[in-house]
């Protein structure tokens, strides 16, 4: 009796430290302490805790060269529901976790990170919302803040160039910049065709949307997704890996639901206007942004098109996105350059 | 009546409870002070900002509904952003109900006060301003609402801004008065809104003092109902400094008030003077565009009552078409007031309807120049056109925009 009551009390208490806290979530006021809503069993491994499944976008969101992990947590007996070309309706209760680490050395990765910060969405009963801890020095804890945070670092790259990034942890406000939908916070990139690839999970390799029908996150989807491409992988079509760079880019906020709505410009995946992509599109309010050029894209000529110009450029009253972005994507430019190239003029 | 009045009073004292009133003086750390307290301010409250400079090296935000943020005034409480690392502008809103008022935003990198999205809010009494002079690599826009409703700019001062000191676009419900734009490519400008009310301000030493403007392709347009009235547009004799590909950068220098695309727009009771190149233009959108939604040309456009001094005494024909244009068909001789006398085909050939037509009357003894298109087209016909007279009629005045 007394061993049975022992054994139980262990399992309870087992369960009791993993188990996510639900009312944390929900709660009004965001914990001091990332720690304190129980999603990793061992944070500084950022070892999941049950039911916070890892998950990975086909093409991600350029933030300074970071890495990001990526989590989604669904409490017991809830589902997300399917939106075409939209994010997943989460239930209430669920949180998207993001940790932004750099690697000490890219050439090297057993070579251990550095943990920058870990994002939280939250879906509140009111709706999402959006919070960030920054990891301390000790990197065994990170730590809530409103006001975001100036991080200086410093990371090896694959060349073995030292490179450093004034790396901003974004504030509250900052967070909705690029999260808001008509005005609310939504997030960017758990959309049923983003996350159309497989993924290697601890138990195997399988497609992620089947990964969350099977713990039932998820009901089966039956209809086309419009899936985009890895913008890094050569065997796509330029077209194909442009289109979904802008997309996961830029098209949250240049899209006609978004804060860059009044531009006129909309790069989502679903655009299909000529002017309203940008070509041979004249500048509103774009103001020294347009670096004298006289089209968001003119055709043929990249060195004359103001996106471009825009994605190179890291003087804060010119460069795209406005705000989680310090350092020039070259890759990524490279790739529009060319794409703009190859237009027909 | 006694239990009313104590109701009433209890009311007033719960409601003086909740609202908290915030002071932040300048500190080390001022910025991130500041920067917490207008994110979590409740709405009622008050953060005002005692005299001093504060700097920032990150744009600060406010997203509460129903707050006001001071400072202590126009000159006291200096919000510096000259070290400015990151943010496309100095200080965004994106709440309603916001007020801002007392203090300045100098040198942002980028924009210096935007507003997105906002229903209602009251810039009153603020400056925005580069503080090396006119400038290229000058921010865009001093104030900035966009897709706003219920907009109040009042006792402002815009300086140096490299497109608009004060700009309101795609807007509805807009009251701009008492303010001051300075040393901006242009002064002020109303862009694909609807119900602007602009008078009684200072529009000078800019490249174009004040600007009625439509564009196509965007989610709002069909410019309308805009009365500018009481404002002095004088000497505005700053040379064009807008980065190239911006339609700001095709204003030249000594423009007083241009009109361009928008329907139902009232000048009147305006000084304008001291404009090198023209007073006032009204003209179609001159660009190409496949938009089919957009009416590229201006109609029911009134001017009346103003008064016009000299003008067009030096012509800016570098900058842009238009200068040069009128320049060679004026044969020098540059007027007052300009239309490029564009219609809809149809209009060209049927004549217009009366309630769009231009109205020109009581100006004085302004001078007028437009073209004739058809003539414009056939060879050996002078298109110019100066008789003024033939635009006099019955004035249809606007009603008055009245914000919520």
């Amino acid at each position: 009796m007394k061993k049975v009551s022992l054994f139980l009390l262990i399992t309870f208490t087992i369960n009791f430290l993993y188990a996510i806290e639900n009312d944390l979530i929900l709660q009004e006021k965001f914990p001091k302490k990332l720690s304190e809503f129980s999603f990793f069993k061992d944070s500084q491994a950022q070892i999941p805790s049950d039911r916070v499944v890892p998950y990975e976008l086909i093409s991600s969101l350029f933030s300074d060269y970071s890495y990001k992990q990526r989590w989604v947590y669904i409490p017991e007996g809830k589902k997300a529901s399917f939106r075409k070309d939209q994010v997943f309706n989460f239930p209430v209760g669920s949180a998207l976790i993001k940790t932004f680490y750099y690697p000490i050395d890219e050439r090297n990765l057993s070579l251990g990170k550095r943990l920058m910060e870990t994002r939280l969405l939250l879906r509140k009963q009111t709706g999402w919302e959006a919070v960030s801890y920054a990891w301390n020095d000790e990197q065994n804890e990170a730590f809530i803040k409103i006001a975001g945070k100036t991080i200086l670092n410093e990371w090896i790259d694959f060349e073995g160039e030292k490179r450093s990034v004034r790396y901003r942890v974004p504030n509250k406000n900052q967070c909705k910049e690029c999260h808001a939908s008509n005005d609310a916070v939504m997030p960017i990139g758990p959309k049923a065709r983003n996350l159309n690839k497989v993924f290697d999970y601890q138990d195997g390799s399988i497609n992620q949307l089947t990964k969350w029908m099977r713990l039932d996150y998820i009901n089966r989807i039956e209809i086309d997704l419009n899936t985009p491409v890895d913008w890094n992988n050569e065997i796509y079509s330029l077209d194909d890996r442009v289109r979904s760079y802008l997309d996961i880019n830029c098209g949250h906020c240049h899209i006609s639901t978004g804060g860059a709505n009044s531009t006129g410009l909309y790069l989502d995946l679903t655009e299909t206007r000529l002017t309203h992509l940008g070509i041979n599109k004249k500048p509103v309010a774009t103001g020294r942004g347009s670096g004298g050029h006289k089209f968001s894209i003119a055709p043929g000529k990249s060195k004359e098109s103001i996106l471009l110009h825009r994605m190179i450029s890291t003087d804060p009253g010119v460069m795209m996105p406005e705000s989680g972005r310090s350092l020039t994507h070259h890759e990524a430019v490279e790739l529009i350059e060319k794409w703009i190239d190859n237009m027909d003029t | 009546m006694q239990n009313l009045f104590l109701l009433f009073l209890l009311s007033v004292c719960a409601f003086a409870l909740e609202a908290r009133q915030l002071l932040l003086g300048p500190s080390e750390n001022s910025s991130e002070e500041i920067q917490e307290a207008l994110i979590e301010m409740q709405p009622g409250d008050v953060l005002t900002l005692e005299p001093g400079e504060y700097f920032f090296e990150d744009g600060i935000s406010l997203d509460v509904d129903d707050v006001i943020f001071e400072g202590s005034g126009i000159n006291e409480t200096i919000l510096n952003f000259e070290n400015q690392i990151s943010g496309a502008q100095g200080l965004l809103v994106t709440s309603d109900g916001v007020t801002l008022r007392d203090f300045a935003v100098l040198d942002a990198t980028g924009d210096a006060i935007k507003v997105i999205g906002a229903d209602g809010i009251n810039m009153v009494r603020l400056r925005t301003e580069w503080t090396g002079g006119p400038k290229e690599t000058n921010g865009a826009y001093g104030f900035y609402p966009v897709e706003s409703r219920d907009v109040l700019i009042d006792a402002c001062v815009a300086i140096g801004a490299s497109d608009a000191g004060i700009y309101v676009g795609q807007s509805r419900n807009i009251i701009v008065k008492n303010s001051i734009a300075q040393y901006n490519v242009a002064g002020i400008e109303i862009e694909n809104s609807y119900y602007a009310d602009v008078f009684d301000n200072l529009a000078s030493h800019n490249t174009g003092g004040i600007l009625v403007f439509d564009l196509p392709d965007l989610p709002q347009q069909g410019g309308h109902n805009v009365r500018v009235f009481r404002n002095k547009a004088i000497n505005n004799d700053t040379d064009n400094f807008a980065p190239e590909g911006n339609i700001v950068g095709e204003v030249p220098r000594g423009t007083g008030i241009i009109i361009q695309a928008n329907s139902d727009v009232e000048v009147f009771d305006n000084d304008i003077y001291g404009n090198g190149t023209v007073n006032l233009s009204i003209v179609t959108y001159g660009y190409a565009t496949d938009d089919e939604n957009y009416n590229p040309h201006p109609k029911s456009i009134q001017i009346h009552g103003n008064r016009f001094g000299d003008g067009g005494f030096d012509p800016d024909i570098n900058t842009g078409e238009l200068a040069a244009i009128l320049f060679e068909l004026s044969d020098g001789n540059m007027p007052d007031i300009f239309w490029d006398g564009i219609l809809p085909m149809n209009q060209m050939i049927f004549g217009q309807p009366d309630k769009e037509r231009l109205v020109i009357s009581n100006n004085g003894d302004a001078t007028f120049l437009t073209l004739n298109p058809i003539k414009y087209i056939l060879p050996f016909f002078d298109p110019v056109e100066r008789d003024i007279k033939a635009y006099e009629g019955k004035v249809r005045p606007l009603p008055e925009v009245i914000l919520n």
